[in-house]
């Protein structure tokens, strides 16, 4: 608090340490897009026992394999940023390569299922527990494309060996990627396993 | 500034309008004082030649305790009209009085429609009276209002009787009033509710209890006709 | 960092495409000004028309129903979120805190012309409902559903869905905006400038991006489900499919309230940013200043429930609500009397800025003080969805927007232009605008008190409105009168931005960093070296100095400033 005893303990930071504070801020303002859309569910849920047998449409068993997917993404995340820590090219490049993959299996098993849903019936507007499955679910779809995309530049970048002078994105995508991973986590059990 | 209010005819509205001077005299007082001060300062302390200003930060609680003084009386005046609030609010929306007479009130884009339980006291029955646009009410009797609205949110508004609530589609609100004095006063719609918003009017037609027994009973010798 | 002065650049990049915070700065103030004509032509119309009801409005015609619901939201939308955002939160976050913090630019430069480009974006949204079949939207600025949920109730469909999406694109814009706004205040502040030495309109700017951060999310997922019930037929708000219409409400006041801060505060920071220029003074109470700011962002999220005291939420909620509401008194008490204080044993100037900031002292103070009488509950019921609420949030954003940003705007006018404005006129728009913006929405309290709603088409259709029919009138003409003041200024600032006398670096004598840089500021702002910070922001007439005023880039030994000091 006191100025003159810290006149100069505002050292400027370095641009990785604002860049990831930046990360930070967008993190926080998404918890409260997300934290909006679950807390209307949850209000909703707590009001509606009748959702518990909708919910009983969903299939646990893809959920947990979808939740699983995500699971090991953001493991060879962290992977990848750890091998680009060391400057190991090969190591980063697969990491990433499998984080994109495994991002885009959990996009094509939540197509199946939205397949599945459509098929008997259930479109957005087939009720309110179906409005907010497809909104939630889809949001967080959305951010799993961004997510994706911006691993598959990294990617390419690493492909090219230019990966070096932009490595922080390494790690700043990954803190992105946990986050739409912690979504997930959240919305699992809320839709899923309310039945 | 409250010398326009509407006249007011129901029970509760004389609080209502109690707390509306009492908040006057409050922030009147505030604001004759600052907005003078404002004033004097200005003229007071405008620029002139060899007078410096005074080196004063405020950074000290000597210096800080009239604020501090004064922000304690704000804190004590808030309260003030919190308590004095808080009773009227209960009394107006949240202890209903049984109703003497028991309405119910529709709102739809763009007109009010009015049912009364008619003879034998219960809604949903053959003799229910449906009355559109004018709301009859007997005077100086409890009457509990149910609110449904069919379409969009609308607001039962009636200015005479300080008596505004807004009337949620899908839901029942409650609401009472009792009139002191008979004639024929406005009810509005008061929430933005479409195109024909504007043209949304109803009246309140305040009748003494033979007046209002003579009504009903025709009303029903009308409609059953 | 974006340290280099390359040379001459070419048109598109240096002002269309430009990365520069003071070249985005100016972009967005002439943004908003420009979309705060279209805000008066629409403010025009509707007064026309509740002046002189059903008859043809010169230059547009008949003011019907349908298009007077769309002109009320278009002007309420357009002047907050089109008019406020742009003017007082971008543009000033943009030029003043990189000058004030001693940064050479944004963190991050290239979001932020990105956001002003998506900003753009949204205002071609909003505008081009004004041509799609159906019209503009007419849902009200607070766009409540089921009214604004669905085509079958307000017969617009495409003016709806634009509605959002302005919206949608509008909070994306400002949400990287904030980012950028955040991240340079807290790393790139220059060797000295420690939290209380940064100068209040940083302070308040960086209090307004707060309050816009943690409360925008929510809303734009409520937005979400609103579009979708318009385009894919969700029910979230309409009962009839099991939805819940206060829903949104909650949602949007959870937003709205911290909103109203988030154009109100960045307007007390331009004020206090003055006063102790043109007072020769520092400002009274600098930490107890900025300590309330942050008890009223604190205090402003846990209040959005006063604006739905009758909307058929849980009456037991009421008198809570009332209480947090009431409460925010004290912490703008704090601030007010700070400023009054720092007027006192001054030595003042009445130059244009000064006048402005008092103007909006002496205005809002009657906003504010109005606010309690909406926030006891039980008054409410009887005010709510009248015109005194309608003078109340007039007497609050117009010193805002208009008496705050005119006030900014005279005040670093030197330094975005390098030239300066001219008194003469600069003094006769503040009298046009103070005279008849007081004439125009005193009135309004009292046809508010005397019982005139808000939203309504046609006031010849309210009987006890009749007595009221003079008084409209009167207002309107004020109203109008109001508007063509705006005309000295709009010549005075494009004039004298060609044709004005060149400015020096600190032709306000003040001690804030901005004033360090040429006029206008070189890309890069500082040349060479940055400069380093000894004092706070406020040292004016310390009796140890001869010279009346301390920069804060201006060594003074082992004094240290006061205000810097714990
Ligand atoms: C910049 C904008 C701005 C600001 C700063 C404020 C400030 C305040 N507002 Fe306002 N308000 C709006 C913009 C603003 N408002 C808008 C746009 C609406 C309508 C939206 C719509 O429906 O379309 C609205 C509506 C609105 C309502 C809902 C009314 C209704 O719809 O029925 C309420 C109710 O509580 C309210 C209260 C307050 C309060 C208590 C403050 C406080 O912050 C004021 C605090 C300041 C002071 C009190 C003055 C300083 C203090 C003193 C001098 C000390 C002495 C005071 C006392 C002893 C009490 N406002
Ligand atoms: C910042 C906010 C703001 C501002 C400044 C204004 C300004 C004005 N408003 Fe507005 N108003 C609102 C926000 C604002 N309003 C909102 C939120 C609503 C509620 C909407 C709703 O109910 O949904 C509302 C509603 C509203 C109503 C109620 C309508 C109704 O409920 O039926 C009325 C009626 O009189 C009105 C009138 C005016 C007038 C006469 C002005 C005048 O003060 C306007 C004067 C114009 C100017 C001062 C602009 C000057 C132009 C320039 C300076 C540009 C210069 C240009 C260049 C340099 C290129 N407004
Ligand atoms: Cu019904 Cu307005
Ligand atoms: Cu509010």
């Amino acid at each position: 608090m006191d100025g003159a005893a810290h006149s100069d303990s505002a050292q400027m930071p370095t641009a990785h340490f604002t860049a990831k504070l930046a990360i930070w801020w967008l993190i926080g303002s998404e918890i409260m897009i997300f934290g909006g859309l679950i807390g209307s569910f949850i209000l909703f849920r707590l009001a509606r026992p009748q959702w518990a047998e909708m919910a009983h449409h969903l299939s646990v068993p893809i959920g947990s394999f979808n939740t699983l997917i995500l699971l090991t993404s953001s493991y060879t995340m962290v992977r990848a940023f750890v091998s680009s820590g060391r400057r190991d090219r090969t190591a980063t490049c697969w990491n990433l390569l499998v984080t994109a993959l495994l991002g885009l299996t959990f996009l094509c098993v939540k197509g199946y299922e939205y397949a599945g849903k459509f098929s008997h019936g259930y479109y957005p507007n087939a009720g309110l527990f179906w409005a907010f499955y497809f909104t939630m679910t889809g949001l967080h779809a959305l951010h799993v494309l961004i997510g994706i995309i911006a691993i598959l530049i990294l990617f390419v970048f690493g492909l090219r060996d230019r990966l070096w002078p932009i490595a922080s994105r390494v790690e700043f995508t990954g803190l992105y990627w946990h986050f739409v991973d912690v979504v997930w986590i959240f919305l699992f059990p809320l839709l899923y396993l309310t039945s | 500034m409250f010398n326009n209010l509407p006249q007011n005819i129901s029970t509760y509205g004389a609080d209502i309008d109690g707390i509306l001077y009492l908040i006057y005299a409050i922030v009147g007082f505030f604001f004759v004082t600052m907005e003078g001060y404002l004033v004097y300062a200005v003229v007071r302390y405008r620029r002139r030649e060899g007078v410096r200003a005074v080196y004063q930060t405020g950074e000290t609680w000597r210096e800080m305790r009239w604020v501090v003084g004064l922000v304690a009386v704000v804190v004590f005046l808030d309260f003030l009209i919190d308590f004095r609030g808080a009773d009227t609010w209960a009394k107006v929306k949240q202890d209903f009085p049984s109703g003497d007479v028991e309405i119910l009130v529709k709102a739809k884009q763009f007109a009010w429609t009015f049912v009364y339980p008619g003879a034998d006291g219960q809604f949903d029955t053959k003799d229910d009276l449906t009355v559109p646009r004018i709301l009859h009410v007997p005077v100086h009797r409890k009457i509990r209002l149910t609110l449904t609205s069919e379409d969009v949110i609308h607001s039962f508004c009636l200015p005479e009787v300080r008596l505004k609530q807004d009337i949620l589609p899908g839901r029942r609100t409650p609401a009472w009033f009792e009139v002191t004095r008979t004639g024929t006063f406005s009810l509005v719609c008061a929430e933005l509710c479409g195109l024909g918003h504007t043209k949304m009017l109803g009246v309140l037609e305040v009748h003494d209890d033979s007046g209002y027994e003579r009504w009903l009973a025709e009303t029903a010798k009308e409609m059953f006709e | 960092m974006t340290n280099d002065p390359h040379g001459p650049q070419k048109f598109i990049w240096k002002y269309i495409l430009s990365t520069d915070h003071k070249m985005i700065a100016k972009q967005y103030l002439l943004t908003g000004l420009v979309m705060a004509l279209v805000g008066a032509f629409t403010a025009y119309l509707m007064r026309w028309q509740l002046g002189y009801p059903n008859t043809n409005a010169p230059g547009w015609g008949l003011v019907t129903p349908d298009k007077f619901n769309m002109l009320v939201t278009m002007h309420g939308t357009i002047m907050v979120f089109f008019v406020g955002m742009p003017l007082l939160v971008a543009a000033l976050s943009n030029f003043v805190i990189p000058l004030q913090i001693g940064a050479r630019d944004m963190a991050f430069p290239r979001l932020n012309m990105l956001s002003y480009w998506i900003f753009v974006l949204s205002c071609v949204a909003l505008l081009a409902s004004f041509f799609v079949p159906g019209g503009a939207p007419a849902g009200g600025w607070t766009g409540y559903p089921p009214l604004s949920a669905s085509e079958q109730y307000t017969g617009v469909h495409w003016g709806m869905v634009l509605w959002i999406t302005a919206l949608a694109l509008e909070f994306a814009s400002f949400t990287m905006g904030g980012i950028n706004y955040l991240a340079t205040f807290m790393c790139l502040r220059v060797p000295g400038m420690t939290y209380f030495r940064v100068p209040m309109a940083t302070w308040f700017l960086i209090g307004a991006s707060l309050a816009f951060f943690f409360s925008v999310g929510p809303l734009i997922a409520g937005a979400v489900m609103l579009l979708l019930d318009n385009v894919a037929g969700t029910g979230f708000y309409i009962p009839a499919q099991g939805g819940e219409p206060l829903l949104w409400q909650h949602l949007f006041w959870f937003f709205g309230h911290p909103e109203v801060y988030v154009i109100f505060l960045p307007a007390v920071g331009c004020v206090l940013e003055i006063l102790p220029v043109f007072s020769r003074k520092p400002i009274f109470g600098y930490r107890a200043i900025v300590w309330s700011m942050g008890a009223a962002l604190a205090l402003s999220y846990i209040v959005w429930a006063h604006h739905m005291f009758i909307s058929g939420m849980n009456p037991r909620l009421a008198t809570p609500f009332s209480i947090t509401t009431i409460l925010i008194s004290v912490p703008f008490a704090v601030i007010i009397f700070c400023m009054l204080a720092s007027l006192r044993q001054g030595s003042i100037r009445l130059d244009t800025p000064m006048l402005w900031g008092l103007g909006f002292l002496a205005t809002f103070l009657i906003g504010g003080l109005t606010g309690i009488f909406l926030g006891s509950a039980s008054a409410d019921i009887y005010l709510h969805d009248t015109y005194f609420v309608v003078a109340h949030f007039h007497y609050t954003f117009f010193p805002s927007v208009f008496f705050g940003g005119f006030a900014g705007i005279y005040f670093w006018y030197p330094k975005l232009f390098g030239r300066r404005y001219n008194e003469t006129l600069g003094k006769i728009h503040f009298w046009m605008t103070f005279i008849f913006f007081n004439a125009t929405f005193w009135p309004i309290f009292r046809v508010g008190a005397g019982g005139m709603l808000r939203r309504i088409a046609d006031p010849t259709q309210y009987r006890i409105l009749d007595q009221f029919k003079e008084m409209n009138s009167m207002i309107s003409v004020a109203a109008f009168i109001l508007i063509l003041g705006q005309v000295p200024f709009v010549w005075n600032f494009f004039w004298s931005m060609f044709r004005g006398p060149a400015a020096d670096a600190n032709p306000w004598r003040a001690g804030t960093l901005e004033w360090l840089a040429p006029s206008p500021p070189p890309h890069g702002n500082w040349g060479p070296g940055l400069p380093t910070v000894y004092v706070g922001p406020y040292e004016y007439s310390r009796p140890d100095m001869a010279d009346d005023f301390v920069p804060q880039y201006r060594p003074v030994g082992v004094l240290g400033g006061p205000a810097g000091q714990a």
